[in-house]
């Protein structure tokens, strides 16, 4: 588990930054995305993947998280 | 000499690297790089921000500096201590230039160095008393400090010291932050971890004594921002702040050049951060982000090209009137810029640059130099992660060297092979390189010139990278007895 950061980019998409590892990256997709259940698996750029306990979407962003690495490149 | 091709750097990279021990050479292997700037994640080809190598010669510096040196050292009406020996201090005073306004020792202090001066004593039974101490010394002494910092040396976190505790039970008793910086220099692989220790510390002690206190007015405004991560070397946050107060914005705070802890407490009710150094401040600008809802933004003062897309960019954030004035800065300056240009892009055109430094210069500079005709053909870091060069390979031309942490004997090697123009580096480097016959100009204090930020900057910069290089003395390294017989013959029938 380690703490993650979301944040939204200009263009509205999620953007993960993973500071122990200084990993900033798009998400591509993100398993649930709605107001009341938010998280899941979630897929980045670099091909990586990290999964969130599923939630109600944060009220804003960016917000920190916890998020478990299911498979990253490396 | 020519660019190097692909395989040619390649190849030199491998040459190099030849006279280490085989595990030496592997680990080394991962921190060169030749440039490719259809990679977008430097993971692939770059390691950094790793231990360096026992046996190399590094030029890293530790937590401590920068802690102390970095980050906490510009506030100029705080008093840092250096907590421990006296030596880490001592030596490191006033090295960096950070220039600031106010009278030292009566309400500035940045050029003094304050120090526990530990004794063999300290270490035994512990240095918590003396530390009280000092801060009530301080106290007596110097009335008109805002606060004060406790910068632990290595000693402190190695004899387990609690100097959180000292430092709240003085906090409580003089009535002023006084922070504590856990940022002994034994801590991570190089400065760069006392960059988010000193930032983590001021969101834990001054950002969270803030919520509390109530403090003194301040009406925020809609064109606030605050400069992150400008260290005012050679003036160099002042030469940047004018362009943004020309634009109509406010300049609320200066993070840290000639800043104060009264800036750093307003800084929460800006609008935007504008952030220079990203490796030494992103954490705090990402925190305030999070915390706050203050968006921030990268941008670089080096060089009209860049300069004139960062003000673009900073005025994006902002109403019309801003971009239009932003407009009209650009506009303004055009002149002024042009004139320098045609004076110096003649003198300076097709020379080659290597540089390496730490923090934000060898990728920030690559634009003042290319808008100067010249072209940079290798950079390197000392200190920076992936995510530095991330950003550094976009900047930098194709098969160019990426280096990081590269040790004093690589560094050698690919000049005596590569001979670029000019090398911009740092003082231990400076004689070695000059020895060698090669121009070469200090990128960390701007070899006691600057300021290099800015449109005003850039024609400092222009004239300093001209006066070094077409410097005359460059044609005198060959020793007369040395001149071929020709030449001798030529000069006496002349």
């Amino acid at each position: 588990m380690a703490n993650i950061m979301i944040r939204r980019s200009e263009e509205g998409r999620y953007i993960f930054y993973l500071p122990k590892r200084d990993l900033e990256d798009t998400i591509v997709s993100i398993q649930f995305d709605s107001a009341e259940k938010w998280g899941g698996e979630i897929r980045l750029a670099n091909g990586g993947c990290y999964y969130i306990e599923p939630q109600p979407a944060p009220a804003r962003f960016p917000c920190t998280l916890r998020a478990k690495r299911l498979d990253a490149p490396e | 000499m020519s660019t190097l091709t692909r395989e040619q750097a390649e190849a030199l990279i491998a040459e190099v690297l030849e006279v280490y021990p085989e595990k030496a050479a592997k680990d080394r292997r991962k921190h060169l790089a030749v440039n490719d700037r259809s990679i977008e994640q430097s993971k692939k080809c770059i390691a950094a921000n790793r231990k360096s190598l026992p046996g190399v010669m590094t030029i890293r510096g530790c937590a401590y500096a920068g802690s102390k040196g970095v980050v906490w050292g510009p506030i100029k009406d705080m008093i840092h201590i250096s907590h421990g020996p006296v030596g880490c201090g001592q030596y490191s005073r006033a090295g960096r230039r950070n220039y600031y306004i106010g009278t030292t020792g009566i309400d500035t202090f940045v050029e003094i160095n304050f120090t526990s001066d530990f004794q063999e004593r300290d270490i035994v039974f512990g240095g918590d008393k003396k530390l009280a101490k000092i801060i009530e010394e301080i106290e007596m002494l110097f009335p008109l400090n805002k606060g004060i910092t406790v910068q632990s040396e290595c000693p402190i976190g190695l004899i387990g010291d609690d100097i959180e505790a000292v430092a709240r039970k003085a906090s409580a008793q003089i009535g002023k932050p006084v922070v504590p910086v856990r940022c002994e220099g034994f801590r991570g692989v190089s400065q760069s971890l006392g960059h988010h220790i000193a930032n983590d510390s001021i969101r834990d002690w001054i950002f969270e004594r803030n919520a509390q206190d109530v403090k003194e007015p301040y009406e925020p405004g809609p064109y606030d921002i605050a400069i992150i991560g400008d260290y005012n070397i050679g003036g160099d946050a002042w030469s940047s702040r004018i362009l943004l107060e020309e634009m109509g914005l406010r300049v609320v705070a200066q993070w840290s050049g000639d800043g104060t802890l009264s800036e750093l407490e307003y800084t929460p009710k800006v609008k935007l951060n504008v952030l220079h150094c990203y490796r030494s401040m992103n954490y705090i600008s990402r925190h305030m982000e999070e915390k706050f809802g203050i968006p921030w933004v990268e941008y670089n003062f080096f060089g009209p090209t860049k300069i004139a897309e960062s003000l673009r960019k900073i005025a994006s954030f902002f109403d019309s009137r801003i971009q239009e004035n932003a407009e009209r800065v650009i506009e303004k300056y055009k002149p002024m810029v042009d004139a320098v240009i045609a004076k110096y892009k003649p003198r300076l055109q097709g020379k080659k640059v290597m540089l390496y430094v730490g923090g934000l210069r060898p990728r920030h500079v690559i634009g003042a130099y290319e808008d100067l005709g010249m072209e940079v053909i290798g950079t390197g870091y000392e200190f920076a992660h992936n995510d530095d060069y991330d950003r550094t390979i976009k900047e930098m031309q194709d098969a160019t060297l990426l280096y990081d942490d590269i040790t004093g004997y690589e560094f050698e090697e690919f000049v005596k092979r590569i001979r670029p123009d000019l090398i911009g580096s740092g003082i231990k480097e400076k004689y070695i390189f000059q020895k060698m016959g090669i121009p070469f100009r200090q990128m960390h204090s701007w070899d006691y010139s600057g300021p290099y930020h800015g449109y005003d900057g850039f024609a400092i910069f222009a004239r300093d990278m001209d006066m070094t290089l077409n410097n005359p003395c460059w044609s005198k390294m060959t020793p007369p007895w040395l001149k071929k017989e020709e030449s001798l013959t030529a000069a006496k029938a002349a």
